[in-house]
């Protein structure tokens, strides 16, 4: 059987990682490289880096980490953060990534799910979408969240599912940094429509929000930033603390 | 020296990385020298099979590897693997290398349980079925990272090792000779992949 993923988030801006960089026993305690080396020797199954850096030299800076990383970590990568044309999937993979995530960039022109998909697979397009609840409706929205789509976020998720993206980032705005445990009604919605990997993001707080995510088979991997950049908690000992409850984990 | 084969399919980056990680001398290459003058070969690649297949051809590397397969060890990777069987049925049927028996066919069909997801993505345990000198740092059950949804079968005693999805032993490293295939991906494994390409670099 396959295992569930546990994949923590780096949110690099300008050469920096920026969200809850709380490292205890790194020299630099806000470097992506080391952290991503960290997390690469500390059982996490994945990384996924997320580019927020407004401007071009930044974005220069972003190439040059990610070329570094890639070079260093030898666990799946994902890429993401102003991805809109494939030209922009072209420059990442080009870096090492293995899998690229598309969210604003997809809502914007959603064709290039397709033309990503025929170029590159679709295991190397991820879907990320924002979605929080407006009037009892999950909707899409764009922005990093600042924006309301309108557009519902189930059928969203079947279209760009069915354009070829061959994974699904669900984070959702409602449960985000709030830690009080992923949003599992949200989860379970979106199981129900699509047969590609989901992974949970928004909400994890403890190592319990884990155990009660991958009770709910249609959940393949679980996201986080912070709680594991400050080592609230440590990955090596939830990956043993869910394996104890018989969840299928590569230790 | 380990030549990889670049024969444009597929991002070269992680592989070469990994084996240079592990202190190895590596050339990413397709030129005919480069391959004979090499002491192992990996032969890699991603996408589906008739296209690979057909960029394979148009190198005019196909009887290189066959012949330097006779006297040295070569190893595929992922769509690389499934070349060397005999046939694949991905968008139709198409020949293989032949370099190992077997045939690479569809998953989905041979799954027990319909809900399953394919692509068979992510980590898997890896069972050892049959010992060989690829597994000398490699513990039985360690787990690799897979990304397909085409897999090998009918490969008779040339199964190394399998990995259980959907009530299929798929398999995930197969040996004819001196040609070796991996259905995972080593260079994504973790530190279990990296020990498996330092075994095939001491073979």
């Amino acid at each position: 059987m396959l295992a569930k993923r546990i994949i923590p988030c780096l949110d690099v801006k300008d050469g920096r990682v920026v969200k809850g960089t709380n490292f205890q026993g790194l020299r630099d305690m806000a470097d992506p490289v080391e952290m991503a080396r960290f997390y690469n020797d500390s059982g996490a199954d994945e990384l996924v880096f997320y580019d927020i850096t407004a401007s071009a030299e930044g974005r220069g800076l972003f190439i040059d980490i990610l070329r570094r990383v890639a070079s260093e970590i030898f666990i799946p990568l994902t890429v993401g953060g102003g991805i809109r044309t494939v030209d922009d999937f072209d420059r990442v993979l080009k870096c090492g990534a293995d899998k690229v995530s598309v969210n604003s960039g997809a809502i914007a022109d959603p064709s290039v799910i397709r033309a990503a998909a025929r170029k590159y697979g679709d295991q190397c397009v991820v879907l990320s979408m924002d979605v929080k609840r407006v009037d009892g409706q999950f909707r899409v929205f764009a922005k990093g969240g600042r924006e309301n789509t309108g557009m519902d976020a189930m059928e969203w998720a079947v279209r760009c599912v069915n354009d070829g993206a061959g994974e699904i980032v669900l984070n959702s705005i409602d449960t985000d940094g709030v830690k009080g445990g992923f949003d599992l009604e949200m989860l379970d919605q979106l199981a129900a429509r699509v047969k590609v990997p989901i992974i949970a993001s928004g909400g994890a707080g403890t190592m319990e929000d884990f155990a009660e995510l991958f009770t709910h088979p249609g959940i393949d991997a679980g996201l986080a930033a912070s709680i594991f950049h400050t080592r609230q908690v440590d990955i090596k000992e939830l990956k043993r603390c869910l394996r104890r409850q018989g969840v299928e984990m590569r230790m | 020296m380990i030549a990889i084969v670049d024969y444009g399919v597929g991002n070269l980056f992680s592989l070469s990385s990994s084996l240079k990680a592990l202190g190895l001398e590596t050339e990413v290459t397709r030129s005919e020298e480069r391959l004979r003058a090499a002491d192992r070969i990996i032969f890699p690649g991603v996408g589906a099979f008739g296209d690979a297949r057909a960029k394979l051809e148009e190198t005019g590397l196909v009887p290189v590897l066959r012949e330097e397969a006779e006297r040295k060890p070569l190893m595929g990777i992922c769509l690389g693997m499934q070349l060397l069987f005999d046939r694949g049925f991905e968008y139709g049927e198409h020949e293989g290398l032949g370099l190992i028996p077997g045939q690479v066919v569809d998953l989905r069909p041979d799954l027990n349980d319909p809900s399953l997801k394919v692509p068979h993505m992510g980590w898997n345990s890896l069972r050892i079925v049959k010992d060989d000198p690829l597994f000398k740092y490699f513990k039985d059950g360690e787990y690799v990272y897979y990304v397909h949804s085409f897999y090998a079968r009918d490969c008779g005693d040339c199964v190394l090792g399998a990995s259980e999805y959907g009530g299929v032993a798929v398999t995930g490293a197969a040996r004819r000779g001196n040609v070796w295939g991996v259905q995972f991906h080593p260079e994504k494994s973790g530190d279990a992949g990296l020990r498996l390409l330092r075994a095939f670099a001491e073979l």
